[in-house]
């Protein structure tokens, strides 16, 4: 068969489905499955064609010596307009998408969400917790109300419309509950346990619906955790999920991560997935310093991010990869991937040669997903493949 | 706050959104262009829906639509169906991508043999009329 060589993702219908997951209709279903062959397309067959344009401009004689003047000289090319603004649409009609299905059972998800989360001492909400400006002033992800806005009383139409969605933006890479980084977390520690590494408590720091988290407390029952996250909607749906997915060591409790209540030293464990790039460049030292003050002695600390951009990295690449910061909503991504984060993580207090860092693959079920670590490299997308770089530092 | 899932579900995010074309008019074709290839899109797939419930059954409910969940062949053979018809709309895209191809071939070609690099259909005309 001659199309037997095409990547083909699987259907949404495979998504796994928990106590507050919201219920898709066929056509639901339908605009998921077209969004995602489009994300894939748009990464195989046109993005090489933004490369050949570029490559074009440099064989006559162009000399870009920073990746803002690659990105001039790209978005005077036709190929790089068309794919920017289909890869602006294809995410502004994955959540258009999952927000219609959201909103028109907002009222039965918030009721199983009051069911499960009913005198649950697992979640912790605090009102006098302030959303800080780098998650209010855009919408991250162009993800409409962000993170925190609340529609109604006890909502989790963000938590809802995130949960469901982000399968189109990873092409289904990250799995059945798109876990695959949580996954790759906990295959990590088992690792680190089987070398004597076994903590007792873990903080997950900016842990939106508990995606990444819960693979951890599953594969280490009795580890106590704490997820701290600044969005209320977020949270409530976290805590619902996690319940309905038989999961009762996290608490997930409304903190901004700037400053913790919490004991120094009180965490053997802390991590942080996709998280740092979501912040600013005040926050992050903060952040850094209470990662530090939290460690207990003999302690880890794990961040889970994009490369960094260094004079090693193509400017092509760099400005690739940057794209998201102004075409995404993530104000904070080319900053933070700019920055030394073992210098960042040094001036919190970590030693340096304490700090490594160490390559890591989205751990999927390989009958029904594609694996990341095998994933085509002509299929690289900029950021959106499941392979990360993870900070870790001990204390 | 009155909930009306269809105008929220379309809700603007916070943040300017960026241009992409000389003309806004093109930004807004291209994205009134992509929701409804995705329309259709869904669309073609609920026929598939109904023609592969049809032949399975015999008859229609209009219930086992809404519950139809593809196997792992049917939703297969979907994706790749997805894929030719993307492929099919973005053609032009394609070709223009091709022309990479084709120019520097056309340029290589040009400066062993001396003759004019263009691969412009009009200008090769005159250059093949007049050698």
């Amino acid at each position: 068969m001659a199309d037997a060589d095409r990547q083909v993702p699987p259907s949404w219908n495979v998504v796994g489905r928990h106590g507050v997951f919201p219920e898709a209709r066929h056509d639901d279903v339908a605009r998921f499955n077209f969004l995602t062959n489009l994300n894939i397309h748009l990464a195989s067959q046109v993005l090489p064609g933004v490369r050949k344009a570029y490559d074009y401009r440099v064989e006559r004689g162009a000399t870009p010596t920073n990746r803002r003047e690659v990105g001039e000289l790209l978005k005077r090319e036709p190929m790089y307009q068309f794919w920017s603004s289909m890869r602006r649409n294809t995410m502004e009609m994955r959540q258009q998408n999952s927000r219609a299905m959201v909103f028109r059972q907002l009222p039965e998800l918030v009721e199983k969400a009051r069911q499960l989360n009913q005198d649950s001492e697992t979640l912790q909400l605090d009102s006098a917790v302030e959303i800080p400006r780098y998650i209010s002033a855009v919408d991250i992800h162009c993800m409409p109300g962000g993170y925190h806005t609340e529609y109604c009383e006890d909502d989790i139409a963000a938590g809802a419309n995130y949960d469901s969605g982000i399968f189109v933006t990873t092409a289904g890479m990250l799995g059945r509950y798109s876990d695959g980084g949580g996954q790759a977390l906990a295959k990590w520690l088992r690792d680190e346990a089987e070398s004597g590494f076994r903590p007792r408590r873990i903080l997950d720091i900016g842990c939106t619906v508990g995606h990444n988290i819960v693979p951890l407390a599953q594969a280490f029952p009795d580890t106590e955790i704490l997820a701290i996250d600044v969005a209320p909607p977020v949270l409530r749906y976290a805590n619902a999920r996690a319940k309905s997915l038989g999961v009762d060591n996290i608490t997930f409790r409304q903190e901004n991560a700037e400053s913790i209540n919490a004991e120094d030293g009180s965490f053997d464990l802390i991590i942080t997935c996709m998280f740092l790039h979501e912040t600013s460049s005040r926050a992050l030292p903060r952040i850094l310093a209470e990662t530090h003050r939290l460690l207990a002695d003999g302690g880890k600390v794990v961040h889970i991010e994009q490369p960094q951009f260094s004079p090693d990295m193509p400017l092509y690449e760099q400005f690739m990869r940057d794209w998201d910061t102004r075409n995404n909503n993530e104000p904070f991504w080319g900053t933070l991937h700019d920055l030394d984060l073992f210098e960042a993580m040094e001036q919190a207090g970590f030693e340096r040669e304490k700090i490594t860092t160490q390559g890591l693959f989205a751990v999927v079920d390989e009958t029904l997903f594609p694996s990341a670590a095998k994933a085509a490299t002509d299929n690289e997308d900029y950021g959106r493949k499941p392979a990360w770089h993870a900070y870790i530092a001990s204390k | 706050m009155t909930l009306d899932p269809i105008t929220m579900a379309g809700n603007k995010a916070r943040g300017k959104r960026p241009s992409y074309f000389k003309e806004a008019d093109t930004d807004r074709l291209m994205a009134i262009l992509m929701a409804l290839a995705g329309e259709l899109a869904v669309t073609r797939e609920r026929v598939d829906t109904l023609e592969r419930l049809l032949a399975a059954r015999g008859l229609l409910e209009r219930e086992a639509i809404e519950n139809y969940e593809p196997d792992s062949d049917a939703a297969r053979e979907r994706g790749l169906w997805h894929q030719d018809f993307i492929a099919r709309i973005l053609r032009v895209v394609q070709q223009e991508i091709e022309q990479f191809d084709e120019d520097r071939q056309a340029r290589r070609q040009a400066r062993e043999e001396n003759v004019s690099a263009t691969t412009e259909l009009e200008e090769l005309i005159d250059e093949l009329a007049s050698t």
